[in-house]
Formats: C-alpha cells, sequence, structure tokens
C-alpha cells in the first residue's frame, strides 16, 4: 500500500486496547485521519470508531454457497438423470424432481463446500495474504502486547498523540 | 466493555498480562522439547511405521489378509472409520458450535480441538482407501468423466454421500483452523530469533499484520464459518449413519441412528479432548489457561452425551421389541447375550456406566480419574461400532452362514498404527504450533482474567 502513496505518516505505539479506542475516537474528533490500527487482536468496536465500512464477506459467502448448490443441482440431475438414468433401488430416476431427495445430502456438502472455500480464498485476496508474503505490519511488537496507530503527518498530530497516552511515537 | 459478572470463574487464572499470554503460548514452540516428549513421540512413531508396513502388506497382497470373510465383510477397518469420524466431532463441537453460543471457556481448547479433529479425520479416511483393495482405484469415488459411457458414481448411494461429507469436512475444518493460526503465527514470526524460524513463520503467517479492516473481516469470516461447520458436523456423522441406516439388515435399518450416532461422536471426541488436553496442560505448563473449570464443563458434556447415548441404547431395546420383526428381535436379543455377549456388555459399562459418575463435582473435577474416565470411554465408544457392525453381520437370516469374525494381526497392525499416525501428528503439532488461539483468548483478558476481574468486584479494594 505504501508505493502507491509516499505521504509521510507518524506511528504511535499504545499498550493497552482501551486507550487505543480512546485515541481514535479523540484523534478522528480533532479532523485527524486515522490511516491504520495495528493490534495483536481484534478490539471490538474499533472499526465503527475508525468508520470503516461493514465488511461485505459474509454475502459473498451467501452467493458462494448459492452456485456450490448450483453446481450439485447440474451435475445431480446431469449424471443421473439425463446422461445415464439406471434404476437404482427403485428411486425414480426419470426425473430430476423425484430423485432430488436422495440428493438433497451432496446438495447441502457441495453449498458448503463452496461456500467455506471460496470465502476463505477471498478473504485471502482482499487482505493481501499468502504463503511467504512480507509482513504488513510495521513494528513486531504490534502482534504481541502494543498497539499501533497510524496516521498522516501533518502539525500538531504528535501532540495530539501524545495527548492520547502514546508511549512511542516515531515519523516515518 | 470489558465487563463479566463475579459469579462466573475466571477462564485464566493467576496475574497474566497480554505479553504473558503470548510468552506463555510460544515457549513450546521456542524451547527445547521436554523428555517426555521424545519418549511419546518414538513410541508413536514405532506404532506409526508398524502400520505402515501392514498397510502395505494389505495393498500388495489384497484384503484377503485380514479377517474379514464372506459373512463378515465389514468389521474392524469400518469400526475404525467410525470412531476416528466420531472423535473428530469434538474438535467442530468445541470451535464452531462454542462459538455460536458465546461460550468463552472454548478460547483455550479450541485450537488444539480442532488439530484433534483434523488429524483423526486423517485417520478414519484410510480405512475406506485401503478397504477398496485397489487403492490406485481410488479417484473413482469422484464423478470424472471416463471411457465406461461415461459411467458416473451413484449420487443416490450413502457411501457416496460420505465421500462428499468427510472430504468437505476435512477441508472445511483445515481452513477454518488454519485461518485461525495465521495471526498466531504471526506472532511467533516476530518474536523469533532463529532465521530459519522466522522464515518457517513468515511462510506460515501470509504477511499477517493485524491491521483493522482485516480484524474485522476476520471476525466476520470466523463467524460465518462457524455457521457452516455446525450443520456441517451434523451432517457428517448423520450421513455416516445413514451408511447402516439405508441398509435391510437387522440391527442396522432403524431410524435413530443419526442423532444417537452424532451424540456418540461428541462423547468420544469429547474424551478424546481431555485425553490430549490432560497431557498438554501438564508437559507444556498451560495450567492457568486450560483451568479446572475447562476441564469440568468438558466433563458435564461428556456426561450428558453418554446419557444420550445411554437413552439410544435402551430405545433401541425398546424398538426391536415393540417392532415385533422378529429378525430385528433376534439381532439385539444376540448383541446381549449371544457370542458377543462381552462387547455388548464393555460397550454398556464404558459408555452408559462410567459416565454417571461426573455426577459428582469432586469427580469431576478430579484430574486423574478424569483422564482415566476419557480412555475408558474412547475404548467404549470403539466397542459400540464393533458391536453395531460385527454382531449385526455374523449371523444373517441363513443359520448355515453364520461365523465369527477374529482380526488377523494386520487388521490390529493398521488399528495401532493409526493411533501412532495419529499422536505423531498431534504431537509434531503440539511442539510446532501455537497450542492455544492466543489473539482469541487475549480478547477476554480483561473480563476473564483472575486478577483483572478482581479490579471490577465492587467489594474487593479498588
Amino acid at each position: 500500500m505504501a508505493h502507491t502513496e509516499h505521504t509521510p505518516v507518524v506511528r504511535a505505539l499504545y499498550l493497552d486496547d482501551d486507550v487505543v479506542l480512546d485515541a481514535v475516537k479523540s484523534l478522528r474528533g480533532k479532523g485527524i485521519k486515522v490511516k491504520e490500527v495495528y493490534s495483536p487482536f481484534p478490539i471490538h468496536g474499533l472499526d465503527k470508531a475508525m468508520g470503516l465500512k461493514e465488511t461485505r464477506i459474509a454475502m459473498a459467502a451467501f452467493i458462494y454457497g448459492l452456485i456450490g448448490l448450483t453446481v450439485a443441482i447440474t451435475i445431480t440431475s446431469y449424471m443421473m438423470n439425463l446422461d445415464w438414468p439406471q434404476n437404482i433401488g427403485g428411486k425414480p430416476s426419470m426425473t430430476w424432481g423425484k430423485n432430488m431427495p436422495a440428493f438433497v445430502p451432496i446438495m447441502f456438502e457441495l453449498t458448503v463446500f463452496f461456500a467455506a472455500h471460496l470465502m476463505v480464498w477471498t478473504f485471502m485476496i482482499i487482505n493481501k495474504l499468502y504463503p511467504g508474503a512480507e509482513p504488513q505490519n510495521p513494528d513486531p511488537r504490534t502482534t504481541d502486547h502494543h498497539f499501533m496507530i497510524e496516521v498522516a503527518a501533518g502539525e500538531g498530530v504528535v501532540d495530539a498523540l501524545k495527548d492520547t497516552g502514546a508511549i512511542e511515537i516515531a515519523e516515518a | 466493555m470489558h465487563y463479566e459478572s463475579n459469579v462466573r470463574e475466571p477462564l485464566i487464572l493467576g496475574d497474566k498480562s497480554y505479553k504473558d499470554i503470548t510468552v506463555d503460548v510460544a515457549r513450546p514452540v521456542e524451547t527445547a522439547a521436554p523428555k517426555a516428549w521424545w519418549i511419546v513421540f518414538s513410541i508413536s512413531l514405532v506404532m506409526f511405521l508398524w502400520g505402515v508396513g501392514c498397510i502395505l502388506y494389505t495393498i500388495g497382497t489384497g484384503i484377503g489378509v485380514w479377517g474379514l470373510n464372506k459373512t463378515v465383510g465389514w468389521a474392524w477397518d469400518i469400526t475404525n472409520f467410525v470412531w476416528w469420524v466420531g472423535i473428530g466431532h469434538a474438535g467442530t463441537l468445541i470451535s464452531a458450535v462454542l462459538l455460536l453460543f458465546r461460550q468463552k471457556w472454548r478460547m483455550a481448547i479450541n485450537r488444539s480441538a480442532e488439530a484433534m479433529t483434523i488429524f483423526s479425520v486423517i485417520q478414519a479416511g484410510l480405512f475406506p482407501l485401503i478397504h477398496m483393495g485397489r487403492i490406485w482405484m481410488g479417484y473413482w469415488v469422484f464423478p470424472f468423466p471416463n471411457q465406461y459411457g461415461s459411467l458416473w458414481v451413484n449420487f443416490n448411494s450413502p457411501l457416496l454421500w460420505d465421500v462428499f461429507a468427510i472430504s468437505t469436512y476435512l477441508t472445511v475444518s483445515t481452513v477454518f483452523w488454519y485461518t485461525g493460526l495465521i495471526p498466531d503465527f504471526a506472532m511467533i514470526r516476530d518474536r523469533a530469533i532463529n532465521p530459519v524460524q522466522k522464515h518457517i513463520y513468515k511462510i506460515l503467517s501470509f504477511g499477517w499484520g493485524g491491521k483493522a479492516k482485516a480484524w474485522q473481516r476476520f471476525e466476520e469470516v470466523s463467524l460465518v464459518l462457524a455457521g457452516l461447520a455446525t450443520p456441517l458436523v451434523l451432517s457428517v456423522h448423520t450421513i455416516v449413519s445413514m451408511d447402516f441406516a439405508t441398509s435391510v439388515i437387522p440391527g442396522w435399518h432403524t431410524t435413530i441412528f443419526p442423532p444417537y450416532f452424532v451424540a456418540g461422536a461428541i462423547f468420544s471426541g469429547f474424551a478424546m479432548v481431555q485425553t490430549l488436553l490432560l497431557i498438554v496442560r501438564k508437559i507444556f505448563k498451560m495450567e492457568a489457561y486450560i483451568t479446572i473449570q475447562h476441564i469440568e464443563m468438558m466433563n458435564i458434556v461428556i456426561m450428558v452425551t453418554g446419557s444420550i447415548v445411554g437413552v439410544a441404547y435402551i430405545t433401541e431395546l425398546f424398538i426391536a421389541w415393540y417392532s415385533g420383526v422378529e429378525y430385528e428381535q433376534y439381532a439385539f436379543l444376540n448383541r446381549a447375550t449371544g457370542p458377543y455377549w462381552w462387547a455388548y456388555w464393555s460397550m454398556m459399562t464404558c459408555n452408559v456406566f462410567s459416565p454417571q459418575f461426573m455426577w459428582f463435582k469432586k469427580l469431576r473435577t478430579n484430574l486423574i480419574f478424569t483422564f482415566l474416565i476419557s480412555i475408558v470411554v474412547n475404548i467404549g465408544m470403539w466397542f459400540e461400532r464393533f458391536v453395531i457392525i460385527v454382531t449385526s453381520l455374523h449371523r444373517d437370516y441363513l443359520p448355515s452362514s453364520w461365523s465369527m469374525f477374529s482380526p488377523t494381526f494386520v487388521d490390529i497392525g493398521i488399528f495401532i498404527g493409526t493411533i501412532g499416525f495419529f499422536f505423531v501428528l498431534f504431537l509434531l503439532y503440539a511442539r510446532t504450533f501455537p497450542v492455544i488461539a492466543q489473539a482469541e483468548l487475549k480478547t477476554i483478558l480483561k473480563s476473564s482474567g483472575e486478577s483483572q476481574k478482581k479490579h471490577h468486584d465492587p467489594h474487593g479494594a479498588h
């Protein structure tokens, strides 16, 4: 992300999640844009405090599930009822509709399979996560017990960060 | 915001900080393995290699080397398959169902329980594969276009539903587990000093940096995966039970099987989680995170599901009598009083009687007793599958073809081999993976940590 815009940023480290949440609220109140927050665990309410939009990944999973269901209906009807219909235990093989109860497990499993896998792939891609990727956090301590707020550099930003209880401030 | 009633017991004992959680979870990965680990690992490895030998012998010679005969065509192989799949269920139950029910105590145990799920489903998957005899044709279970017509797989068959259910279950559990592991791998990566170790964890952590948007999506993905995994886990053992229930064999042809198998699966799975976690918490000194309360909660689940299984056994007997079908009646009479009476009564003692001790708080909070019961329960659940499969088959409609099953050394060797393989995988996991979902655990430290809770106490010193 850094290679698209080279605006200098100020990074402040904190030791407590509640302090970070209050800091984000007060910085935004002062009109300072909080560019990013790095934390070792999810902080509840942070996305709202930062003004992040709600994620639509659940809706994506729903659509992937529908794709899986469609695949299941397609393969069962083609293979069992169109391409090579057989009399198996007297089950009605001439129409998919009447044969359908026997396919419910397959329809369910493929729905889950597509929804889960494609959602996780989507999650990895939109977050730019892949094996061997460079760590996204500028400071290794933010996966341990530190929290980092990143704001665009500007006048009064450092003082504002100091007021919020930052333990370390660095310009980069 | 970080408040929880003082009526609730703390889930993290002692005076722990975020830093302490990091250090405690990373310790097994960063320090040399204790001697006990090497001893157990060596034994497991030998068992595993013995199993590999027996599997290769089976593949090379044919499944005639097993004790199967023309009356008993399914025996230890399918018993072991169902046993291992069932054990796997507890992991998903803990990580998915308890997530949906917002049970915070899952957080200390979900990582290891899910690892157990994946490793036991791997063992389970081995049995249908080697039972095919010609394992190199294993891909025929998938609907590939072929030169026979195309001749497709039979989507009406529960055996094929099983292929789809187990494949979906194994792969979805794996991505669920791995997604949760990414932030914890990042934690180990950021602490690593050894460059080789740092590089390996850099690859494993996918570059995770804990950005706010990433966490927001992470939580949504976990929730949706839990929502998908919950019906999935119920479907898997339901479909396994349909392998039997949709047949017309007396003793198998019962509609009670799906819920009865699912309850049994949770029962045996929780017992295996107990066995593993009691060892993990001792060897890796995780007593502050996997507390007596966690053990007690799991014992209550074992007690409840064990009782459900007991009710199912009795219902089966009642329905066999009430149905008026003499073949059905004979199948159950033969189970309890026939030549396999010892297997039936082992099952009854281990599964129905032994969990009832957990009504007593003294016993369900006793670690040694819990460990013993957890092993007894898994022995019982193995017998349950053996009883269902072998006793229903060995005396069929023609008394002239009645026979008994006795396992050969190959049957026994493969079963021992899968136990070895399971422990090899679990022990390697315990040494190289963060065994506790530390990022998740940190979110409840302020509300459920012992010393943090004291600060909230309105009548306390604070």
